[in-house]
């Protein structure tokens, strides 16, 4: 079942230096029950107002939400369900675990809200609390604590009233890297206890590709893709799709005489197979482990190694494709100097056409709001 | 060369030599021992000793008088509701302002910082003007529209000295929270609408605790300046026969035409009331804890604002209003009744003149007023930002072994009212201390605002250099400058705009200053407030209100450029 609906939901802001903004254009989506769905992109992309606008924190230009089958932002008829009464569970970037309560009252307080009894707060609080490795911590204050635990109360908070529906805004980016790793887990530990649907926002790839059954990759408040990690991973529709998740390299192309030439070299080609729509100049986008490095001998692209840089799980060479320079990564075994001739085969490459400037300005300049 | 002087520094760091530190530190004490400790030391010596030995008869002779208990017990009561309406009102309006949709923020908040540039005595002025219980303006209207046989409302009185209060205090608690207001992460109230919370449970819950340190902060402004405030009571009351602790004071000298006698018992009525701020800080610090809380967190957005909907107008209406009674009306009132040929002529086109204000640019003495003013509340101004950024640097960063007393010294005088500073100079310098007096000239005044004033602009260069992490300085040391010269080349010119803001947060107020100075003035060094209060009391009131009037006009000008100065620089 979709948990979470959005259609056509769109959102304009208008600023004082830089006018109106499109910040969500038209999204449609749906979450499906017990989903974890990442929202991932850069910042200004329109992911935290789409999820603020889940919340009910901001208003709709134009659209409407549905959750859990019920519409709580319906911008034709002026349906508004205030966030009190969405029923969400949410933690935030900045934790906002409230200074003046203790960890007990901050859990306590949404079960205070529905005017629970006594015995029945404090079972569940425990509960919350113990789901979440803060037990014995009950009397002390947020700033005696650490961030993790900090984060912690917050999800203790976010889980005790067991909502459907958890919203999560960038919640671990405040944390360091080790710390972040394993509240990932502890995160997907809970889901899968209270088997709630999740909306995750997040501008760390790795990060939302670990977590999400799903995610959707948005830039300047447009959805780029929604699909699965490793479909999104191994098949990216977009040139900024590609370079968003995991590394990429991107050779501009020259497609002449049934051959591939990379620019600068228009006498060698590349060796890879040629879509049907594709016109003479392209961009081909390969990533550091799908290209295959071999000896002078090999079948691929002749070239020569330029730097070799070895790191702790791989080692890297760059070697000159063309007036450009590729990446390559290879275990520790396959092994060549600066200077050795080489050969280099491109395995199953992305094809994009050439992209002109101004969608990198646009990117630019939204990033001043 | 370098390595002995690193050697040098080193001995310095660990006191056993006398380094630039040290020197430093000693040079805070002796300030502070002549413009702090001399005069609080000789206002407790005269009020208990006589001609060398202990004697405690004056002091109980002045508790026990049943006109001081009473004064006592009006600076209390006065003190008390000015401190809980104008908390009341200053929060409010602050919420209104930083967290609804209400229209014109921008020019709201504006106005209502005004009546905090005001001196509060000339308001004083306008409403007596205006709600005297004989002769006001608008009593004097109501009374023929209505056929009264009386004065509907009467401003001389305690409630009106705390409404005229209360409209000029309340912007202290007003800034602080509205500044509160707007650095508290919006995420905090949007998780508690989240976890289930309506708005009201919202601001009830999370907004207000949250807040509670700033209006503490606010209100306890409000409280010390109350209890030690000499204008509105002054002039509202004495007719009337009120009488607060500092006029009482006022009063007492001025009968006795600034003898020692007279001055014996300012002194001895000073404890009184510094007995009562104590107590009053001391129960204030109870009633609200004054913790402080790390609200300032997470990615900077816009607060969702609270939608007022039908309630909108009516609480537009109810700021406009507010604005209109607290700002305008007496600034209006000062200006009309400063171009009547006569006081109690009808506000009337036909009875308007100019001659006042050329009447009074023609008495050397009003000259001589905006220039003593001038002069004492610019050098006190510099005085006090070298000074006080002196104290600031050895508290803050050379932290030698009592900067614990330094700091209370150095804050001390902030808790002391005007009213008891100005005797404890006099006592201190008139004489009795190697001979030096300065008693009716224009230094007494002088030494008195570096007292009372010291402590704003350490509180601001503190501020600064609390922000000047230590590694700059290490840096320019490493990079073979002296400790006077990382001082001087990196320390000082990061904290000049502290500084800078400390010279005007002395030279402002000092500007407008009339309690001290009514103590301490001579035939020839009247200050501008003093002037205006002195034609006041000889019954020139339209002069008075001319004079006041030029005030304003010389305070907007000084506002006007020290907002424009302070505008675009960059802080550290």
């Amino acid at each position: 079942m979709d948990q979470i609906i959005l259609k056509n939901v769109t959102k304009r802001f208008t600023t004082k230096t830089l006018g109106d903004i499109v910040a969500v254009d038209n999204f449609n989506l749906s979450v499906h029950e017990g989903e974890c769905f990442s929202f991932l992109g850069p910042s200004g992309c329109g992911k935290s107002t789409t999820l603020r606008m889940i919340a009910g924190f901001e208003d709709l230009s134009e659209g409407e939400i549905d959750l859990c089958g019920r519409p709580v932002s319906v911008k034709a008829e002026n349906l508004y369900v205030p966030p009190e009464d969405r029923g969400l569970g949410m933690v935030f970037q900045s934790f906002a675990v409230w200074p003046h309560m203790n960890v007990f009252e901050n859990v306590a307080f949404p079960l205070r809200i529905q005017k629970l009894n006594r015995t029945d707060i404090e079972q569940r609080v425990k509960e919350a609390m113990a789901h979440t490795n803060l037990t014995g911590l009950e009397k002390a204050y947020p700033s005696d604590l650490s961030g993790g635990q900090q984060q912690r109360i917050a999800l203790a908070r976010a889980i005790v009233t067991r909502p459907k529906v958890m919203l999560l805004d960038e919640p671990l980016s405040n944390l360091d890297p080790k710390l972040r790793e394993s509240m990932r887990f502890e995160i997907k530990e809970l889901q899968r206890k209270f088997n709630f649907t999740i909306i995750f926002v997040t501008h760390d790839q790795s990060e939302a590709m670990a977590i999400s059954d799903r995610m959707m990759v948005c830039d300047m408040g447009k959805i780029m893709q929604i699909d699965t990690p490793e479909n999104l991973y191994n098949r990216p529709n977009s040139r900024f799709v590609h370079s968003f998740l995991g590394e990429s390299t991107f050779l501009n192309v020259i497609v002449k005489d049934g051959g591939v030439y990379a620019e600068g070299d228009l006498t060698h080609p590349l060796g890879i197979g040629i879509p049907k729509d594709a016109d003479e100049a392209m961009i081909v986008a390969t990533r550091p482990n799908s290209v295959e490095l071999a000896g002078a001998d090999g079948s691929g692209y002749l070239t020569h190694i330029e730097k070799r840089i070895f790191l702790t799980d791989r080692t890297e060479y760059l070697v000159p494709v063309g007036n450009q320079t590729v990446k390559i990564q290879t275990p520790h075994r396959v092994s060549f100097s600066e200077g050795d001739a080489c050969s280099v085969r491109f395995i199953s490459p992305m094809w994009y056409p050439r992209e002109d400037d101004a969608a990198e300005k646009e990117r630019q300049r939204r990033l001043l709001i | 060369m370098k390595r002995f002087r690193q050697n040098r520094d080193l001995a310095a760091v660990d006191g056993v030599h006398f380094g630039m530190g040290g020197i430093l530190t000693g040079l805070c004490f002796i300030l502070l021992l002549i413009v702090v400790v001399i005069p609080v030391v000789s206002i407790i010596y005269n009020a208990f000793f006589y001609q060398g030995h202990f004697d405690p008869t004056l002091f109980t002779e002045q508790l026990t008088d049943p006109g001081n208990l009473a004064a006592m017990w009006n600076t209390v009561k006065i003190a008390f509701w000015v401190t809980l309406l104008g908390t009341i009102v200053g929060t409010f309006y602050a919420w209104l302002l930083g967290r609804s949709d209400i229209p014109a923020k921008g020019l709201m908040r504006a106005l209502f910082n005004i009546p905090y540039m005001f001196p509060p005595f000339l308001g004083a002025m306008a409403w007596d003007l205006l709600l005297n219980g004989r002769s006001g303006y608008l009593n004097k209207f109501l009374m023929s529209v209505f056929h009264l046989s009386s004065a509907p409302v009467n401003i001389n009185s305690l409630g009106g000295i705390v409404f005229v209060e209360l409209s000029y205090y309340f912007p202290f608690v007003f800034m602080q929270v509205v500044s509160a207001l707007e650095r508290m992460d919006p995420t905090l109230e949007e998780c508690a609408r989240i976890a289930g919370a309506n708005q009201l449970t919202v601001i009830r819950k999370i907004t207000l605790p949250l807040v509670v340190p700033a209006i503490s902060a606010g209100a306890l402004l409000i409280l010390i300046t109350s209890l030690a405030h000499f204008g509105v009571p002054s002039i509202l009351g004495f007719s009337q026969g009120i009488y607060t602790l500092p006029t009482k004071i006022y009063a007492v000298i001025s009968r006795t035409g600034g003898s020692f006698e007279g001055i014996r018992s300012g002194a001895a009525l000073s404890i009184m009331l510094v007995i009562v701020v104590a107590v009053a800080l001391m129960i204030q610090k109870k009633v609200l804890s004054s913790g402080s809380y790390d609200i300032i967190k997470g990615k900077s957005m816009r607060p969702t604002l609270i939608k007022l909907r039908g309630a909108k107008l009516p609480l537009l209406f109810l700021c406009v209003a507010t604005l209109f009674l607290i700002v305008i009306v007496p600034l209006v009132m000062i200006f009309l009744v400063s171009l009547v040929k006569a006081y109690g002529l009808p506000l009337t086109p036909e009875n308007f003149t100019l001659k006042n204000y050329s009447r009074i640019f023609a008495a050397s003495g009003t000259i001589d007023s905006i220039r003593n003013s001038l002069f004492v509340s610019i050098t006190a101004g510099i005085l006090c930002m070298f000074m006080g950024t002196l104290i600031a640097y050895v508290v803050q960063k050379i932290r030698p072994r009592g900067k614990g007393v330094l700091e209370i010294l150095s804050v001390l005088p902030y808790s002391l009212p005007g009213t008891v500073l100005a005797i404890g100079v006099i006592l201190a310098w008139s004489g009795n201390i190697l001979g030096i007096s300065l008693y009716n000239t224009i230094w007494i005044i002088l030494v008195a605002y570096l007292a009372r004033y010291l402590s704003f602009s350490m509180k601001s260069s503190s501020a600064a250099l609390l922000q000047v992490h230590p590694s700059l300085e290490e840096a320019a040391r490493t990079c073979g400058a002296s400790h006077m010269q990382s001082l001087t080349d990196i320390t000082l010119p990061l904290i000049r705009p502290a500084m800078v803001s400390g010279f005007f947060l002395i030279f402002l107020p000092a500007m407008r200053e009339v309690t001290t100075s009514i103590l301490l003035y001579g035939p020839y060094t009247r200050t501008l407030g003093v002037q205006i209060y002195s034609l006041r009391d000889a019954g020139m009131i339209p002069q008075a209100a001319a004079l006041g009037s030029v005030a304003i006009v010389i305070i907007i000008i000084c506002n006007t450029i020290v907002t424009q100065a302070t505008k675009d620089r960059k802080g550290v």
